[in-house]
C-alpha cells in the first residue's frame, strides 16, 4: 500500500506544481494519472504547441513546461502510480481516505487534491449502437498485444499515425488486414501512407477509403462489419476483430461517483481553499469550478498554493504554519523517503 | 468599409430548435466562443485549438467559408457523424461575409 500526506489525483501541470507547494510545507504527495507519462493535456493533447501566459515564459512548449516542472520538483521526492484510473475512493474510521485504482492498486492519505484536469483520457468510441456487446469480444480500441491478431482477419478504422503504424505492422502479422480511413488523404507521417499505399497495391493489406463502419454483426463474438462507403453504399466484410483508433478523449469517469458537487462535469469548490463539499477533498485547476473560474495553468497554480494551507492544516492538526518566502529559505527538500 | 459591429447567425440545437444569435465582429471571437456566451451546448473542451471535436457543426446556409486547415481536416478524421459540411466551429473566426450563416450542432459522440 502507498501512504503519503497528499495524493494528488491527475499529473497535469497543477498536480505537479502541488507537489513543489506541498513540499515546501514539508508534506509529501503522490501523484496518481490514467496516462502513463506525467504532464496530462500537455503531453498527450498538445507538447508541441506553445504556451505564452505562463508569467516569466514570453513562450514555452506544453513539453517542455512538464519537463520544467518535474525538475522543479524533483527535491520533494513524489511517487508515481501512471497508467492506472483513481477508480474508488472511500473514508476511514481514521480520517484517512483510500483510494484504489481501476488495476487494484491501494494509496492512503489524509488529503485528497483533485486536479484531474478534462478527466482521464480514454479512447473515442464510434457511435455505432451495439459496439458495447462486442467490447473484448472481438472489437478492441487499443492494441495491447499484437500477438492476439496473428492469422486472424481485422479490420482497423482511422486515419492517424497509430491506425497507419499497425496497418503496417499487422500486414505481417495477421489473415488479412483491412484499413477504413473517411477521407481518401491520411494525416499521419508521411512514409507510413506512403508504406500503407505499397501494401496495398501488392495485395497485403485492403485500403477501404472514403468509408466507414457503420455497424457489428455477431453470435457471442464479432463475426462481421458493416462498411458504408461514400459512393458506392454499404456491404459487409468478414473479420475476427475491429480496432477503431480515432484518438482520446477525456471523461470525468468515476471522479462523478464520489459524492462531490459536480455542475457541468466540474466539481465546485470553495475560493477560500478549492475544498470540495467533502472534507479533505480539495479539487484545483480546469476540473473545479467557482464564480469567475478561468480554466488557465497560472489559476491552477495559485489553487494548488492556497489548497496547500488548508492541507497543512489538515495533515498537522496541532502544527502552527509560518509562511516562507524561497528567496528567504531556499528549498530544502527530502532526503529520506517514508 | 461598413460600419456594422455584429451579424446575425443561426444556430440549430440537438432538437431542432433554432438560436438567432448576434455575434460581434470586433472581438476576435471564433463561432465556438460565441455559442458558449450565448450557453448553447457547444463544449469547447480544448478551449480552441482544433484538437477535440466538441464543436463538430454542420453548415447548413450556402455560405464561402474559411477553408479547413490541416489541424481542423485532422480532427475531423477523429470525429464521428462527419459530413462533407461538417467544420469545427471553433476554426470559424467571426467576418462580416458570414451574415445569415446557418449551421446545427453535429450529436454529441463518445
Amino acid at each position: 500500500m502507498i501512504k503519503t500526506d497528499i495524493l494528488i489525483i491527475g499529473a497535469g501541470p497543477v498536480g505537479l506544481f502541488t507537489v513543489f507547494e506541498a513540499g515546501l510545507l514539508k508534506l509529501r504527495c503522490h501523484l496518481i494519472d490514467a496516462l502513463p507519462m506525467p504532464g496530462g493535456q500537455l503531453a498527450e493533447i498538445y507538447p508541441k504547441k506553445p504556451i505564452y501566459d505562463i508569467p516569466g515564459y514570453p513562450s514555452v512548449l506544453a513539453g517542455d513546461l512538464v519537463d520544467n516542472l518535474m525538475k522543479q520538483i524533483e527535491p520533494f521526492q513524489p511517487g508515481f502510480t501512471l497508467g492506472e484510473r483513481a477508480q474508488s475512493l472511500e473514508k476511514l474510521d481514521n480520517g484517512h481516505f483510500r483510494l484504489v485504482t481501476n488495476k487494484g492498486t491501494v494509496h492512503e492519505a489524509p488529503v485528497i487534491a483533485i486536479a484531474g484536469g478534462l478527466g482521464c483520457f480514454e479512447p473515442r468510441k464510434p457511435p455505432i449502437a451495439n459496439i458495447g456487446d462486442f467490447e473484448d469480444r472481438g472489437v478492441e480500441y487499443i492494441i495491447r498485444d499484437p500477438e492476439l491478431y496473428r492469422d486472424k482477419r481485422v479490420v482497423l478504422a482511422g486515419g492517424g499515425d497509430s491506425a497507419l503504424d499497425w496497418t503496417i505492422y499487422l500486414a505481417d502479422v495477421a489473415r488479412e488486414v483491412w484499413l477504413v480511413h473517411r477521407r481518401s488523404q491520411f494525416r499521419g507521417a508521411l512514409d507510413s501512407v506512403e508504406k500503407v499505399n505499397e501494401l496495398d497495391a501488392r495485395g497485403k493489406i485492403k485500403l477501404i477509403t472514403e468509408a466507414q463502419v457503420v455497424g457489428l454483426r455477431g453470435n457471442g463474438h464479432l463475426n462481421s462489419v458493416t462498411i458504408k462507403h461514400k459512393k458506392t453504399g454499404e456491404f459487409d466484410q468478414d473479420t475476427d476483430h475491429f480496432v477503431p483508433l480515432f484518438g482520446l478523449s477525456p471523461k470525468l469517469g468515476p471522479i462523478g461517483e464520489w459524492g462531490l458537487n459536480v455542475r457541468k462535469n466540474a466539481i465546485e469548490v470553495d475560493t477560500l481553499d478549492y475544498a470540495t463539499n467533502v472534507p479533505g477533498i480539495f479539487a484545483i485547476g480546469d476540473i473545479n469550478t467557482y464564480p469567475g473560474k478561468l480554466k488557465l495553468i497560472l489559476c491552477g497554480f495559485h489553487e494548488a498554493t492556497l489548497m496547500c494551507q488548508s492541507a497543512f492544516k489538515i495533515v498537522n492538526p496541532d502544527k502552527k504554519l509560518s509562511f516562507k518566502y524561497t528567496t528567504v529559505t531556499g528549498i530544502d527538500g527530502f532526503t529520506a523517503t517514508v | 468599409m461598413s460600419d456594422k459591429d455584429a451579424i446575425q447567425i443561426t444556430i440549430i440545437d440537438r432538437e431542432d430548435q433554432a438560436h438567432a444569435i448576434e455575434a460581434p465582429l470586433d472581438m476576435n471571437m471564433n463561432l465556438m466562443e460565441v455559442c458558449k456566451a450565448y450557453e448553447l451546448p457547444v463544449e469547447g473542451t480544448c478551449g480552441g485549438m482544433a484538437l477535440c471535436a466538441s464543436c463538430h457543426v454542420y453548415v447548413q446556409s450556402k455560405h464561402e467559408l474559411p477553408t479547413m486547415q490541416d489541424e481542423e481536416e485532422d480532427m475531423l478524421d477523429q470525429a464521428f457523424f462527419v459530413e462533407d459540411n461538417s467544420r469545427l466551429c471553433c476554426q470559424l473566426y467571426i467576418k462580416e461575409e458570414m451574415e445569415g450563416l446557418v449551421v446545427k450542432l453535429a450529436p454529441e459522440a463518445g
